[in-house]
């Protein structure tokens, strides 16, 4: 019998596709689901559309069914803790730190690639498997792991996993790397997978129809924080008060839509400060920014940067890496240059340097 | 790779007897017990025959006897059937099954006023403890016979005292005991008694409650006069002639003591810093709830059924996760002592073989989770 492999299973197409597939390659697997977070925990957000979100019922009934329509025996861990813990609690803290945080990566830094590796060493998988799009392979001159996007640029999902360690990279398979988006749906019909014909989601799984704010606004009710300390002014970058507001967490940089204020030009959300509960607004050209600093790097494929180096930078998920001069500064942060002003430069977001198709490293903007 | 089963208090196999007879039941018997016809009659006769064979298996008179769709709906009966007659107040354990304890908040949001005692380290309730949670307008007691997670028996007849002197029913949820063990109502000095048949040999949707005589219940289900007007819907004749049978081969658990302290004793003989939950009370012959200090109970249940042995940890969720066992936090075990806990439990099936082999792969499972633990902490 071969090692063991741990499928991590949400219940849609990739996961699925990717059980299905180690399975007929031969590998002895399993399916496991994590248990993220309950959709009824804060029941106000409830609505009939959360029965099919993460970590729903309806989920872990599609994985369950994937499962036994491949063969393998399947199991749903409890992480709920963890994920609060590690993911919830710090994406509610940055935002009202005035940042527009990631919970996706944090999740993939210290749940699916720590938590759930771990688990899955425990019940004896030595490798675990996921539907994630990116590649991983080995130098093998220099022994170091090292991370690729995906070959279906359009899925690439690098952009999350830049906080994996050689160790979790030694360990993990991306089945989907090499494949494109139509290629896998394919393969789930082929197998006649029961979730081959289900939509994808996109947005961030705990955050019921992506509304972020009355999400924070929720979760600070449950921990018994008043509404009321997060109101402030919405000022223009040229001195006015243009506006009031009930919580600068329900802004982000670069938002254009919401925020109810008549202007003869388009205003853009510039910067939020959360200790005054200021939210600055003004025109496009104000949220251009040629540089940034990047701090609490991780390096994937290089091992650091020892002098000025150029590479391309992406600050968003669906941004195009832009050409930048990385500069070392001495306390290991980055100072990224940008070639062309760039647009939106959100502190708390990510910023993944690449050379080609390899993952340098990536940070998070301060 | 051959399986092994040692989740009995989740449920049991059917048992043989039941098994070759089950289809012949089903498929001869499938008048209602209801009809006045010959097809009627015979499902009737097997339905009495098989109250009878449970009645004389608990020690009470068959027209005691309520036929139920399991135990849940034997506590529910039980508690609502009691609970809801008036406003009134209610007095339980922490340590209950969620059929009980749902069916308390349930009450609890109706108005009505429930305590929940809390037990001992070890366990058990103290029924000096239930006495003076005693009040006027109290209604009903109920205190589970054996708890299903630690196998730890209640004295259950020092609080029948207790209930008959105060003058309150009380209700036992039996449905770890009845079938297995030696047991009689009278003895217990119960007015309310909850069996379920999957637990000792019979398919699982057929249950029971004993109802003391004289005792009035308030219906749960409304439809035909079935079951003496206590529980109406066409009887499960096949469920009840399985659970009659099953009940009738007084199978006694008892004889699997030694193959459970067989087991108990290897573990803590090969493997150090593990503890038995409730090892030092009463308790059923076939359960030990082992907690292995610095393991995660539900990596150990995952690792264990990838290698053919199937045990449990805490309880499952609906989505099918595990939670920390509330009855081990009952007891007053940390989080983390719960989590690091697991369940085993025997059945008649269960060979010294089974058992042997099943130590060596608890004692590989638990080195190669406490040597990751502790790579974790130095990771940390």
């Amino acid at each position: 019998m071969s090692d063991l492999i741990a499928v991590a299973m949400s219940g849609g197409v990739d996961s699925s596709t990717v059980a299905a597939l180690l399975k007929r390659e031969g590998h002895n697997i399993a399916g496991l689901t994590m248990q993220l977070w309950n959709q009824r925990r804060l029941p106000e957000l409830t609505t009939d559309e959360t029965t099919g979100r993460c970590c729903s019922l309806d989920d872990v009934y599609d994985a369950r069914r994937v499962a036994e329509h491949v063969g393998i025996p399947y199991y749903v861990v409890n992480l709920e803790r963890q994920f609060e813990e590690s993911v919830v609690a710090p994406f509610v803290d940055e935002y009202l730190a005035g940042r527009t945080p990631i919970p996706c990566t944090l999740c993939n830094t210290f749940i699916k690639f720590d938590q759930f590796l771990t688990l899955a060493d425990s019940v004896g998988a030595k490798a675990i498997a996921t539907g994630h799009y990116a590649r991983v392979s080995r130098n093998e001159q220099t022994g170091r792991w090292q991370m690729r996007t995906a070959r279906d640029f359009s899925k690439d999902q690098t952009y999350f996993l830049w906080g994996l360690t050689q160790e979790q990279l030694s360990r993990t398979m991306f089945p989907l790397g090499e494949m494109v988006k139509s290629e896998v749906r394919d393969l789930a019909i082929e197998f006649d997978l029961p979730v081959a014909k289900k939509a994808e989601s996109y947005e961030i799984c705990f955050v019921p129809n992506g509304d972020y704010a009355a999400f924070i606004d929720s979760y600070l009710g449950e921990k018994g924080l008043s509404r009321e300390e997060t109101a402030g002014r919405i000022m223009h970058e040229d001195g006015r008060e243009v506006g009031k507001h009930t919580g600068a967490h329900h802004f982000t940089v670069g938002q254009r839509k919401g925020l109810g204020i008549a202007a003869k030009e388009p205003l853009y959300v510039i910067a939020t400060d959360p200790k005054s509960q200021t939210v600055t607004v003004g025109g496009n050209d104000s949220l251009l920014r040629s540089t940034l600093t990047v701090k609490g790097i991780n390096w994937l494929s290089w091992t650091g940067l020892p002098a000025t180096a150029r590479a391309n930078v992406r600050i968003r998920n669906r941004h195009l890496p832009a050409p930048a001069t990385l500069c070392p500064l001495e306390d290991g942060r980055v100072e990224v240059q940008f070639d062309e002003p760039q647009r939106a430069v959100t502190p708390g977001q990510g910023a993944v340097f690449y050379s080609g198709d390899l993952v340098i490293a990536g940070g998070w903007i301060e | 790779m051959p399986h092994y089963y040692f989740d009995h208090n989740a449920t049991a196999p059917v048992a043989p007897e039941v098994l070759r007879g089950l289809a012949e039941t089903l498929g001869e018997t499938y008048g209602n017990a209801s009809s006045i016809h010959y097809f009627g009659q015979a499902a009737k006769q097997k339905l009495e025959s098989a109250r009878r064979q449970l009645a004389a298996s608990v020690g009470c008179d068959p027209r005691e006897i309520v036929f139920t769709s399991g135990g849940t709906e034997a506590d529910n009966l039980a508690l609502f059937g009691i609970g809801r007659r008036k406003p009134g107040h209610v007095i339980t354990t922490g340590i209950e099954h969620p059929a009980v304890l749902s069916a308390c908040a349930q009450l609890e949001r109706e108005g009505h006023n429930v305590t929940y005692m809390p037990v001992s380290r070890s366990g058990v309730a103290d029924p000096a403890h239930i006495r003076s949670a005693l009040r006027p307008e109290t209604n009903l007691i109920t205190v589970m016979h054996a708890n299903n997670e630690t196998g730890v028996i209640q004295p259950i007849a020092e609080i029948g005292a207790i209930a008959k002197e105060a003058g309150v029913i009380f209700h036992s949820d039996a449905v770890q005991t009845a079938g297995r063990i030696p047991l009689n109502v009278r003895e217990l000095g119960v007015d309310l008694l909850s069996m379920s048949g999957h637990k000792f040999g019979a398919p699982k949707g057929i249950g029971a409650l004993y109802v003391s005589k004289g005792v009035e219940l308030q219906p749960l289900l409304y439809g035909g006069r079935h079951e003496r007007e206590r529980r109406a819907g066409t009887e499960n004749v096949a469920g009840a002639w399985a659970m009659g049978l099953a009940a009738a081969s007084r199978l006694d658990w008892n004889h699997l003591s030694p193959l459970r302290d067989r087991l108990e004793r290897g573990i803590l003989h090969r493997i150090p810093a593990v503890r038995v939950n409730g090892g030092f009370s009463h308790r059923l012959p076939n359960t030990t709830n082992l907690c292995f200090e610095g393991i995660e109970g539900e990596a150990m249940v995952i690792a264990l059924d990838l290698r053919g042995y199937a045990v449990s940890s805490g309880s499952a969720c609906s989505s099918g996760a595990v939670e920390p066992s509330h009855v081990l936090l009952a007891m007053g075990l940390s989080r983390e002592e719960a989590r690091s806990s697991v369940r085993f439990s025997l059945g008649p099936s269960n060979t010294k073989e089974q058992v042997d082999s099943l130590i060596e792969a608890v004692v590989d499972s638990v080195a190669h989770l406490r040597r990751i633990s502790v790579a974790e902490v130095a990771h940390v």
